[in-house]
C-alpha cells in the first residue's frame, strides 16, 4: 500500500509540464481566444507527438494503456497552463465510453484513430446530467434528430460525436450527412464547447447502457476536478509570486499579514484536494464500489475550493487582477466552466447523497 | 498509488473486527480530561497488547513494537471509527512527550517514562504558555537557576490542560537569561508533587475547568530531568509541537463524528420527517463529507511520506488549521440539525445528545486557539509553505 504517486507518474507529470512550460504562454492564450486556428493546430500537434491522446487506450489499439489517475495528472497540468486543446472529451471520456464493454467493433474501429491523433472525438453528455428544454435527441427509423449541447472537444472538426440517446451512449460519424457543429460562446475561451445539431443522421449504439453512461460521466467529473486543481494551484502560485514583487508602503505586499493569510487559506483549502483527487482517480480503475461516489465528491469539492481560490487570488493582484494585462482571468473563467460542466456542485452532491442511499 | 491490500491485510482486518466484537464492552467513552479509571487502564493495556495502541513504540519501552505499516494503521483506525469505539488513550503525554523522548531523550529517560506514560499510569501536562507568553511563546519568563544538583524554578504557567490531575509536567523554563530569547530556554520534566507547585483550576466557557494556572515557588527539580541540553529547550519543544499538531489533526476523529451525525440524521425526526430526508441538510452533510474524506486521504499521504522518510511539506503544515476547523464545523452542524433541542446543555428529557455537541462545539474553539492559533498556523503556512516574508520584528524587541 502506498498513497503517493509512483516514479513513473511523477515523470509523466513533469514531462507534460515541461512541454507546456516551453510552449504555452499568456500571449498564446490571448491569440487563441481571438480564434487563431494555427495555434489550435500547433498545440494539438504537440500533444499528439507526446502520444497523450492514447493514454487510456490499450496498446493493441496503439495507445499506452494507462489509467484514469495518469489521465487526471495530465488534466491537472492542462489546467495549470489553461491548455487550449482537446483533452477530457476526446482522450478520456470517449475511450472510457468505447472501452466499457470489451471487444466491441466500435472500439476496434475508432480507438486506433483517436490514439494516433488522426481524429478527434467530441463528447456531449449534458442530456444525461440535466435535460434542457431546447435540447435533446430522439430517433426514428434508426436515425437521430435533435440537439446535443455542451459537447467537449468539438472545436477541431471532430470525426465522431459521442452523446446520449435515452439510456444508451451513441456514436455518430460526422462524415454522415446531417451533422452541424457550432461553438457555444462561454466565458472560457481556452476550452471551446459546442452545440451539435443532428438532422436525421445514422448512429450506432455503444454497448453498456446506463452503466456506461454513468461511468463515463464519473470519469469526466474526476478529470474536470483535476483541471480545477491545476488551474487553482497556478492561480495561487502566481498570486504569491506577484505578492513578492509588488511594493506598497515601501514593502512587498506579500509581507502584509492580510495577504499572507489569504494565500495561506487558499493553500490550506487546496492541498487536501490533491489527495482526494488521487484517491478518486485511482478508484475509477481499482475500487469499483467507491468510484461513482468519489467522482461526485471530488467534482463538487474542487468546484467550491476552485471558486474561492479564483476569487481570492484575483484580489491578491489588486486592480491588476481585474485587467486583461496579466490574464489571470483565463484561469478564473476556466474554473468557472469546469464547475458547471457535467453537473454543478449542488446537483453532484445530491447524487452523492443518493448513491449512499440517503435520498429516496 | 497502490491501495491494494494483500490477503495478509484482509485477515488483519478480520482480526481487528473480531477483537472489537469481543471486547468493545470494555471500551471507555473516550477522551475526557479526567484521570483514567481502572477499567480504562485495563482497556488501554488490552489495546497495547493487541497492537491497537502504542503500535510502533518499541517493546522495550512497553509498546507493541510493530513496524510502521500505513495500511494496518488505517485498518485499525477505520474499524474503530466504524464501531464508534475510541482509539487508545490520547493525552499530551502519549501524543507529545513520548515522541519527543523517543527522538531526543536519554536512554534513562526513555526507560523511566515511556512505558508508564503509554499505559496511562503516569499522566502529563504541558507547561508552556504563560500569562505574558502565548503565541510569542519564546518570550516566556519562568526562571530556573542552578543550585547544586537541582534547578530552582520560580514563575507561572497558564492554560495548563489537565494539570489538576497530572503526575508530571513537561515544561519550558528560562535557564540562560542573557542569551537571545530562543536560545535561553530549557525543557524540564517536573514532578507535580514537588513542594512549591500550586495548581489553580480555571473555569472555561464550557462550564468545566479543563485547564489551570500553575504557580512555581522555589521548586527544586533534579538536573537530570532536562531533555536535550541547557538552552536547547526551544528546539526540543518544537519537535513536540509538531506532534501536538498531529494529535489535534487526527482525521479519524472527524470520520467518527461524521458517522455519528449520519446516525443522528437517520433517527431524529421533525414534523414526522427524518432529518436525513431533508435535501438542504443533506447538501451540508455532503459538503462536510467531502472535507472529511480529503483530510483522511491527506493523512494517508502523510503516513506514506513519513514511512518513506520524506518531508510532506504543505500537506503537513495545513493539518492543524484544517482539522480543528472541520471538527468544529461538524459539531456546529449537529447542533443545527437538532435546532432548539440543540441548545440543551444539562439534564433534560429533551436532550437528544445536544449536550455532547455543545461541549464539542465550544471545546473545539479552544483547540482552534490552543497549540498555535489559527492565525499563527496561517503565518506558518505562508512562511514555511509558500515562502512569503516572515512577520516583521517590532522595534521594541531590539531592546531585549
Ligand atoms: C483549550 C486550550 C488548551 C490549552 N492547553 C495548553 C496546555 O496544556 N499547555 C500550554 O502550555 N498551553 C495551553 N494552551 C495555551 C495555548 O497554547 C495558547 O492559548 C495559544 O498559544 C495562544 O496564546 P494566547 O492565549 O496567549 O493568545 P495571544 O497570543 O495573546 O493571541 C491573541 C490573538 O492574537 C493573535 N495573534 C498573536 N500573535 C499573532 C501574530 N504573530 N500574527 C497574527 N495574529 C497573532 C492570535 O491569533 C489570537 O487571535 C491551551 C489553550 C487552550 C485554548
Amino acid at each position: 500500500m502506498e498513497f503517493a504517486l509512483s516514479e513513473e507518474q511523477e515523470i509523466l507529470s513533469e514531462s507534460v509540464r515541461k512541454m507546456l512550460e516551453d510552449n504555452i504562454d499568456i500571449d498564446l492564450l490571448r491569440n487563441h481566444s481571438k480564434g487563431d486556428d494555427v495555434i489550435r493546430g500547433n498545440i494539438r500537434q504537440l500533444v499528439v507527438e507526446m502520444g497523450l491522446p492514447g493514454i487510456l487506450i490499450p496498446e493493441e489499439f496503439g495507445g499506452s494503456g494507462l489509467g484514469v489517475l495518469e489521465a487526471a495528472l495530465i488534466a491537472e497540468e492542462f489546467g495549470r497552463y489553461a491548455v487550449p486543446t482537446p483533452w477530457i472529451g476526446n482522450s478520456v471520456m470517449a475511450p472510457i465510453a468505447l472501452l466499457y464493454e470489451k471487444g466491441n467493433s466500435l472500439s476496434e474501429k475508432w480507438l486506433p484513430l483517436i490514439a494516433s491523433g488522426e481524429i478527434t472525438a467530441c463528447v456531449s453528455l449534458t442530456e444525461a446530467v440535466g435535460k434542457r428544454s431546447n435540447a435533446g435527441l430522439s430517433s426514428k427509423d434508426s436515425k437521430v434528430t435533435g440537439t446535443a449541447i455542451f459537447g467537449l472537444d468539438g472545436e477541431l472538426n471532430p470525426r465522431i460525436i459521442i452523446t446520449v440517446l435515452e439510456d444508451n451512449l451513441i456514436l455518430i460519424d460526422t462524415e454522415k450527412p446531417g451533422v452541424t457543429i457550432s461553438e457555444i460562446p462561454t466565458i472560457d475561451s481556452t476550452r471551446p464547447v459546442v452545440e451539435v445539431v443532428f438532422d436525421s443522421v445514422d448512429f450506432e449504439i455503444i454497448p453498456g447502457g446506463k452503466d456506461a453512461i454513468q461511468k463515463t460521466i464519473g470519469v469526466g467529473r474526476v478529470l474536470l476536478a483535476a483541471d480545477i486543481l491545476g488551474a487553482s494551484a497556478n492561480m495561487i502560485s502566481n498570486a504569491v509570486e506577484y505578492s513578492l514583487e509588488r511594493k506598497q508602503f515601501n514593502r512587498v505586499i506579500g509581507s502584509f499579514q492580510a495577504v499572507k493569510h489569504m494565500c495561506a487559506e487558499m493553500a490550506a483549502d487546496l492541498e487536501p484536494c490533491k489527495s482526494l483527487l488521487w484517491y478518486a482517480a485511482y478508484a475509477q480503475d481499482n475500487i469499483r464500489e467507491e468510484a461513482a461516489l468519489l467522482s461526485c465528491h471530488v467534482k463538487a469539492h474542487l468546484s467550491e475550493v476552485g471558486q474561492d481560490t479564483a476569487r481570492t487570488s484575483t484580489q491578491v493582484f489588486g486592480g491588476m487582477g481585474f485587467t486583461d494585462l496579466l490574464g489571470m482571468h483565463y484561469w478564473f473563467k476556466r474554473i468557472g466552466l469546469s464547475r458547471q460542466i457535467l453537473g454543478g456542485p449542488e446537483k453532484v452532491r445530491q447524487e452523492a447523497a443518493r448513491l449512499q442511499g440517503f435520498l429516496s | 498509488m497502490d491501495l491494494n491490500a494483500g490477503p495478509e491485510y484482509k485477515s488483519f482486518r478480520e482480526k481487528v473486527v473480531t477483537f472489537l466484537k469481543e471486547n468493545s464492552h470494555m471500551a471507555g467513552k473516550g477522551r475526557t480530561p479526567v484521570r483514567p479509571n481502572q477499567d480504562e487502564l485495563e482497556w488501554q493495556k488490552k489495546l497495547i497488547e493487541n497492537g491497537y495502541a502504542a503500535r510502533t513504540i518499541p517493546s522495550e519501552y512497553g509498546g507493541f513494537g510493530a513496524e510502521s505499516d500505513v495500511l494496518k494503521s488505517r485498518i485499525i483506525a477505520e474499524e474503530f471509527s466504524q464501531s464508534s469505539i475510541p482509539m487508545g488513550m490520547a493525552n499530551q503525554g502519549i501524543s507529545m512527550l513520548v515522541p519527543t523522548l523517543l527522538e531526543l531523550g536519554t536512554d534513562e529517560q526513555k526507560k523511566s517514562w515511556i512505558s508508564k506514560t503509554i499505559s496511562g499510569e503516569v499522566i502529563w501536562c504541558q507547561g508552556y504558555s504563560e500569562p505574558g507568553s502565548g503565541s510569542d511563546l519564546a518570550s516566556l519568563q519562568t526562571k530556573a537557576i542552578i543550585d547544586g544538583d537541582d534547578f530552582i524554578i520560580n514563575g507561572q504557567k497558564i492554560w495548563t490542560s489537565g494539570a489538576q490531575i497530572s503526575d508530571m509536567m513537561f515544561c519550558l523554563v528560562r535557564t540562560e537569561p542573557d542569551e537571545p530569547k530562543h536560545k535561553g530556554i530549557s525543557y524540564l520534566l517536573i514532578d507535580m508533587k514537588t513542594p512549591g507547585i500550586e495548581v489553580r483550576p480555571l473555569m472555561t466557557m464550557t462550564g468545566h475547568a479543563e485547564f489551570n494556572e500553575v504557580f512555581f515557588t522555589d521548586v527544586r527539580v533534579p538536573k537530570s530531568q532536562i531533555v536535550g541540553k541547557r538552552g536547547e529547550g526551544w528546539y526540543v519543544a518544537n519537535a513536540t509541537l509538531t506532534h501536538e499538531r498531529g494529535m489535534l489533526g487526527d482525521p479519524n476523529q472527524s470520520a467518527t463524528r461524521l458517522k455519528e451525525i449520519i446516525d443522528l440524521m437517520q433517527q431524529e425526526t421533525v414534523n414526522g420527517e427524518k432529518l436525513i430526508d431533508n435535501p438542504v441538510y443533506l447538501d451540508r452533510l455532503m459538503r462536510l463529507q467531502a472535507r472529511v474524506l480529503s483530510m483522511s486521504f491527506n493523512s494517508l499521504r502523510l503516513l506514506t511520506a513519513s514511512h518513506k522518510k520524506l518531508d510532506a511539506k504543505m500537506a503537513k503544515l495545513i493539518v492543524k488549521l484544517n482539522s480543528c476547523q472541520l471538527n468544529q464545523d461538524l459539531a456546529g452542524f449537529a447542533i443545527d440539525l437538532l435546532g432548539e433541542l440543540g441548545t440543551i446543555y444539562g439534564k433534560s428529557n429533551h436532550d437528544h445528545g445536544s449536550g455532547k455537541w455543545q461541549w464539542k462545539y465550544m471545546f473545539d474553539l479552544g483547540l482552534i486557539i490552543g497549540g498555535g492559533t489559527a492565525q499563527i498556523q496561517k503565518n506558518i503556512i505562508s512562511e514555511a509553505g509558500l515562502g512569503m516574508p516572515r512577520e516583521p520584528k517590532p522595534m521594541a524587541e531590539g531592546k531585549k
